[in-house]
């Protein structure tokens, strides 16, 4: 095995990466989005809501991704009745249907990432708050939001790294992410090791930058509990 | 939907399903035992103020928290078979030594698991009282019956909630291992699809047994902290 | 601590020993045989609701290793692992509907084939591949290049901007990364079910495999709309007919189920064997 074959092959792994951290990076977004939605309406107070949302918690928290991709991808797309509907030109695109399963799936943990920072927050200040008169809207935003958004940093860092983790499940719906890369590379020249070693060190690297990142955002936003210089 | 499918008659899929969640349930603890065993070591190695073992738990730790599950399954069923099988040809033996798919599955969420169990295992042993552990030196005791009443008891109790929600990660992994071939329930489900071509029927099955699977097994879970915690003061419920 | 480690090197030692003194064979002497399938693969091998595997292929291995007087065992492999676990000395043959290809006889050695069967394009009916060049004829790339040439670029301008289907590391794959890989979407698939499923809900615009299970799935009650169409292509990528792969050191096991083939040929068994299973008579005729 010589260098050229190594680089070669580490060249054609980078390129599938753009794919890897696009699903990555869409999948995060829209389950927030969702997250959110599901965190109002489990803090609603409507019983009807909040039961909504538990049942979507532990369903999506309850069951192993691969099956709930496979049934979005294939079990979707054999459903005449999603066929004939609206929603079959975005289903058709395998792009789409990772995106989705796994933004369903993340946002059922970010929910409750999103849940146990909400609670967090002492009501003392969200009374003094509402002493000063402040509004709903100006409360969340100056008071409630800053501080729990702190307190759900360290495990919003874990979550963003297991999606990039979970983004290598793609490959088994026909997408070219970096995973699926090194098992053709791998399955064509019957190189046993080197692909597999070469994309590990790529998602390690992406890892290790996320991580990175979100402990400089922690770092950042809570300087009160920088240890002091001795 | 025609539920005939799922039946336990002839063409019915209902046992070979069942089977498969068994086979789940099955590699899924044996993972978590390896994990139980490669997070110890990991915890004892980072509590034994050595600098090198430490170091070396650390990277382990470190290193199979940001490789892709997946990847991980992939690279121990590869390479078990074959080093097994060099080791053996080097020891003079002809011939193939297999690992069978649910050794290498078992294994691989183990070496995941064990990434994860380490942290459980060190926070839990660091939760116990030093005055405990300071009468025990003072009365005599060595470092086995220490280990054995003390420590060990102490740490599993205080572990129990971290180790039930790796249980819950072990048993997703565990349909990873599907891409090795082994019948457990996720592989079931995708032999039916493709087989009865009823994708939604089966995947959505599979998904129910996941479920039924999960919250049994939190509920044991639940009710063995219940009892572990007994009488031990708790800053939350 | 000293104690522990002589221990252990105590017991490595004796294990190391123990491993060395087994039994060596130092000439195979063949009695049993164990052949790797993917279950998978309708007509050529599959496994029915009991988890047994049949197909043409378990019915051709049991009639060759009883001509050839050898116990035959039957394993599931999936396609990917094929290659991979022959060599590792999983099984001792593939029979797999593996076409004869010069990239393959690389890493492994083939029998001589057993079936002759061409590629085909699955896809609806409608499909601009019915009315290609050469539709529903058999073309063979190596004997008529012209043909062939004419028939390709037919396949090439009915799927232009389309979606193809094809299963991972087969001659079908190549045949597609070859001739369509600016024209067309292609999309590999880990097992041929997946795809089907893909293109019965269309997903992919045609699928291209061998004709026999390319013409299993059409006689499937779910599968009315769809139906082989455009030329059937042997030869050139596609290689030259289906045979057993094995490794290269076992040549006189080879040999052994060369000549079990060739009497079953004469004999007209493959004749029977193939027409029951595939319909159509696909034993090689050269």
């Amino acid at each position: 095995m010589d260098l050229d074959f190594i680089t070669k092959t580490f060249l054609r792994l980078l390129a599938a990466l753009p794919l890897t951290l696009s699903v990555w990076f869409l999948c995060v977004t829209l389950g927030a989005l969702i997250a959110a939605a599901v965190t109002w309406m489990r803090l609603s107070g409507v019983r009807p809501l909040e039961l909504f949302a538990r049942a979507y918690v532990t369903v999506f928290r309850g069951t192993p991704l691969l099956i709930q991709l496979f049934v979005v991808y294939y079990g979707l797309a054999s459903l005449p009745a999603v066929r004939a509907s609206f929603a079959w030109p975005f289903l058709r695109e395998a792009f789409n249907c990772a995106v989705l399963s796994l933004a369903l799936c993340t946002a059922a943990y970010q929910a409750e990432i999103f849940r146990g920072a909400l609670l967090a927050v002492p009501h003392g200040q969200v009374e003094a708050g509402r002493a000063c008169g402040m509004s709903r809207l100006l409360m969340f935003r100056r008071i409630i939001f800053p501080i729990a958004l702190r307190h759900a940093l360290p495990a919003y860092s874990t979550e963003m790294i297991s999606m990039v983790k979970s983004t290598a499940l793609v490959s088994l719906v026909t997408l070219w992410d970096v995973m699926s890369v090194a098992l053709k590379i791998r399955n064509d020249t019957l190189v046993t090791y080197l692909p597999l070693v070469l994309a590990g060190a790529i998602y390690f690297v992406v890892n290790y930058a996320i991580a990175a990142a979100f402990l400089a955002l922690e770092r950042r936003l809570t300087p009160h509990l920088k240890p002091r210089p001795s | 939907m025609d539920l005939a499918i799922f039946g336990f008659g002839k063409g019915g899929w209902g046992l070979a399903l069942l089977e498969g969640a068994a086979m789940t349930l099955l590699v899924s603890a044996c993972g978590l035992l390896i994990g139980a065993a490669i997070g110890g070591l990991i915890a004892r190695a980072r509590l034994s103020g050595r600098l090198l073992a430490g170091a070396v738990g650390q990277a382990y730790a470190a290193l199979f928290r940001g490789l892709p599950e997946l990847l991980v399954v992939y690279f121990v069923y590869f390479g078990t078979s074959t080093l097994l099988t060099e080791t053996a040809h080097t020891l003079g033996h002809e011939g193939f030594v297999g690992v069978p798919a649910f050794a290498a599955g078992a294994l691989a969420v183990g070496v995941i698991s064990g990434a994860y169990q380490a942290e459980v295992f060190r926070a839990a042993y660091l939760a116990i009282s030093r005055g405990e552990l300071e009468a025990a030196v003072s009365v005599g005791m060595n470092r086995t019956l220490m280990t054995r009443r003390i420590i060990l008891p102490q740490v599993l109790r205080f572990a129990l909630p971290g180790l039930g929600n790796l249980w819950q990660f072990a048993l997703k992994d565990s349909s990873l291992i599907s891409v090795t071939g082994l019948t457990e329930l996720m592989r079931v489900a995708q032999v039916g699809a493709g087989s009865t071509h009823r994708p939604f029927a089966f995947y959505l099955g599979g998904a129910v047994l996941y479920l039924v699977i999960t919250i049994a097994t939190s509920r044991v879970f639940d009710i063995a902290e219940g009892r572990a915690t007994r009488g031990m003061r708790r800053a939350a419920s | 601590m000293a104690r522990k480690f002589v221990r252990a090197i105590g017991l490595g030692g004796a294990l190391a020993a123990g491993l060395a003194l087994a039994p060596m064979a130092f000439a195979k002497e063949w009695k049993t045989v164990v052949i790797g399938m993917e279950g998978a693969y309708e007509p050529w091998n599959l496994t029915d609701s009991s988890g047994k595997i049949v197909g043409f292929e378990v019915d051709l291995a049991n009639d060759l290793c009883k001509r050839a007087g050898l116990e035959c065992k039957v394993i599931a492999q999936d396609w990917d692992g094929m290659i991979p676990g022959l060599k590792a000395g999983k099984f001792d043959v593939i029979m797999d509907g593996m076409s004869i290809t010069d990239e393959r006889k690389k890493e492994i050695d083939f029998s001589k084939p057993y079936a002759a069967s061409p590629g085909s394009f699955l896809a609806p009916k409608d499909s601009p591949l019915a009315e290609a060049p050469s539709a529903g004829k058999l073309v063979n790339l190596d004997k008529d290049a012209a043909a062939g040439d004419a028939a390709i670029k037919g396949v090439q301008a009915a799927l232009k901007g389309k979606t193809l289907g094809v299963q991972v590391s087969t001659t079908h794959a190549n045949f597609a990364s070859q001739y369509l890989k600016d024209i067309a979407t292609v999309k590999e698939y880990k097992t041929t079910d997946d795809r089907d499923l893909d293109l019965k809900s269309g997903r992919i615009d045609a699928s291209l495999d061998d004709l026999p299970t390319n013409m299993a799935t059409a006689s499937k009650p779910d599968a009315s709309e769809l139906a082989i169409v455009g030329p059937k292509l042997i030869g050139g990528v596609f290689g030259t007919g289906e045979g057993m792969g094995l490794r290269k050191e076992d040549a006189d096991l080879t040999a052994k189920f060369d000549k079990a083939l060739a009497a079953a040929i004469a004999d007209g068994t493959v004749k029977k064997l193939s027409e029951q299973w595939f319909k159509v008579d696909m034993t090689p005729q050269s």
